[in-house]
């Protein structure tokens, strides 16, 4: 197997105000393509800041950030935009779907960043609904779906440009326990049937049993990566 | 065109902000519409091609007077049908708030102007009568003045035996069809020869003349025959149309272009602040939104030309609906003038300063929400920081 995502020395600090904060303190890791990743640890762990620096929503302070063989820490926002849009796929807790747009339009939105027609751009958002089970709320609006259908909807616009990697931001954070299972199942799916690389940060440890492996981080180090830190 | 739908359900998003927006923007543009109409009607071409009725008045200033005796001389100009004289009286009945255009005419007045509808014995009758006066039939109405009324009106530049009081009759009042030109119904007209004898101050002279054509074709070579009579005199004239002749008498009292220019720049700044604030409002709304298309992987351009475009296509919407509503209302707007201001419609240069207008002042208010949302840190952004 090889690695979808490598990380040499990854650091990342802060300034704020006088005060500079030690994010995360020279990470090492790779995780295979294929691989389901719960990042699991307290709050301030640096969770979200590692996601984000894999996601490209970031740069690092130093070290390297290998995804799919480009180093993206040395892209600069421009070329981290059109990878982005490319490779990789974004949920988050709160969905952050468009209020003013139809799920449908929602799950289109990376599509207008491609060369793909209008009917062609319909016709992959239908799919990607029907993908999350969602084939017939297309016409609906964010505020009238339940917050799972919403997360589905956000999971749809995460895989209609089929991404390779998946990265998910506490995806269940915001949702009852049964819904949650629903959308973590969902997630299972489009890991073992679609091949999608999945990164999800989370509290909740049963929402990390979900996951292929879990990756432990406290104070910004990694304490604990069964069969991944790298060597 | 794939990002229309975008920017356009941006927009709507809080409907009822953006229709009060619109409205002012709206409100903004029909001021605009309808200003610069009167403005460009005011600065347009005096070209007298086409036209079968010129006004010859002094070059200099039609406040200068011109010579009666140039009357026969320009009679005999070939192509020159009839010329009647005229001068501007400037006064007022009553109370000077009792103000409408009143002059003195020379014989065959309604000659020149058969639109105006006067039963022939009152013609007879106000050439015949030296203190006569004929009226429009709106002026009539709204004084209440019937045919045989004695009108005092009050000279403001011309007394008469040291008195501001002329005592006038009337004989006459005429129609106007044209619906168009029915403010042309509010003035007087009176004898010239009853002005000229009985004012204190000049003699013999006129304010303007009439000059009716045999052919509108021949309108470029006469008018130059005509004004070539009193070339390198002290009396020059300037033979032009009569709604060229109109705007100049307006000129005289206001610069209109000036007047538009600073009601305008008024207007559009309060707008530029208004809207300004209501654009940077929306955006600071949707920081986290443009947050998710940045992490989609809109560009920060891209995410700049959403904002700006947002805000270019709220003034288009606004200033072409204010705009399409001036037109509605411009040809009242021309009846109401009296045959001053002759629009039939918005003209193409009103049209094209204002969407000129609508682009910078969309630019100027989007510009700095736009910069905003293109330097947004994603990462913040989506944490609300």
């Amino acid at each position: 197997m090889t690695a979808l995502v490598s990380l040499r020395g990854l650091t990342k600090s802060y300034t704020r105000g006088p005060e500079t904060i030690q994010v995360l303190h020279g990470i090492d890791l790779d995780i295979e393509q294929g691989d389901f990743v719960a990042l699991m640890g307290p709050s301030g762990s640096g969770k979200t800041t590692l996601l984000n620096l894999i996601g490209g929503l970031d740069s690092p302070t130093s070290g390297e950030v290998e995804v799919g063989g480009q180093r993206i820490d040395q892209m600069n926002s421009g070329q981290l935009a059109h990878w982005r849009s490319n490779h990789v796929g974004f949920v988050f807790q709160f969905y952050n779907l468009l209020p003013v747009l139809t799920a449908q339009k929602n799950v289109e939105l990376p599509l207008l960043l491609t060369n793909l027609s209008a009917a062609q751009r319909k016709r992959n958002a239908e799919i990607a609904l029907e993908l999350v089970g969602l084939k017939d709320r297309g016409k609906h609006k964010p505020k009238e779906l339940s917050g799972g259908q919403e997360q589905r909807v956000a999971i749809a616009r995460a895989i209609v440009s089929d991404p390779q990697l998946l990265v998910c931001d506490e995806p269940t954070g915001d949702l009852d326990r049964k819904t949650a299972d629903e959308i973590l199942t969902l997630l299972q799916r489009l890991n073992r049937d679609q091949g999608k690389t999945i990164i999800m940060v989370t509290h909740d440890p049963k929402a990390a049993d979900f996951a292929t492996h879990t990756v432990h981080l406290d104070k910004g180090d990694v304490v604990d990566a069964p069969a991944l830190a790298a060597h | 065109m794939k990002y229309f739908e975008l920017i356009w359900t941006a927009l709507f998003r809080s409907r009822t902000r953006t229709l009060l927006t619109l409205l002012s923007v709206a409100a903004a543009f029909l001021l605009f519409g309808l200003l610069d109409s009167v403005r460009v009607a005011f600065n347009s071409s005096t070209n007298v091609a086409g036209y079968d009725r010129l006004i010859t008045s002094s070059k200099l200033s039609i406040t200068q007077m011109l010579p009666y005796s140039l009357t026969p001389k320009v009679e005999a100009v070939p192509g020159v049908r009839k010329a009647v004289y005229a001068a501007w009286f400037g006064g007022y009945y009553r109370d000077p708030k009792d103000f409408f255009p009143n002059f003195s005419v020379g014989p065959g007045f309604f000659d020149v102007y058969p639109e105006y509808q006067i039963p022939k014995t009152q013609v007879t009758a106000f050439e015949n009568t030296r203190t006569g006066a004929v009226v429009g039939e709106a002026l009539a109405k709204k004084y209440g003045w019937k045919i045989g009324d004695n009108i005092p009106m009050q000279a403001t530049i011309f007394p008469t035996g040291g008195s501001n009081t002329w005592q006038m009759t009337l004989v006459g009042i005429f129609k106007v069809t044209d619906a168009k030109r029915e403010g042309e119904e509010k003035q007087l007209v009176f004898n010239w020869k009853y002005f000229d004898e009985a004012n204190d101050f000049v003699k013999s002279r006129v304010g303007w003349y009439i000059v009716k054509l045999d052919d509108a074709g021949d309108a470029t070579q006469v008018a130059r025959a005509i004004d070539a009579i009193s070339e390198n005199s002290d009396h020059e004239t300037k033979t032009q149309t009569e709604q060229a002749f109109n705007q100049a008498f307006i000129k005289q009292f206001a610069d209109i272009g000036l007047i538009v220019t600073a009601i305008m720049a008024a207007v559009f700044f309060t707008l530029v602040l208004l809207t300004g604030n209501t654009v940077s409002q929306s955006m600071r709304e949707r920081i986290p939104e443009l947050a998710v298309l940045k992490t989609l992987g809109f560009s920060n351009r891209a995410v700049l030309w959403l904002v700006l475009g947002e805000a270019v296509l709220l003034l288009f919407l606004g200033g072409a609906l204010g705009i399409g509503l001036a037109q509605v209302m411009i040809p009242s707007i021309s009846a109401a003038s009296g045959g001053i201001v002759s629009l039939p419609s918005i003209p193409p240069e009103t049209w094209a300063v204002g969407f000129a207008l609508m682009l910078a002042i969309g630019i100027a208010v989007g510009i700095l929400p736009a910069l905003r949302a293109m330097r947004l840190n994603i990462v913040d952004a989506l944490a609300n920081r």
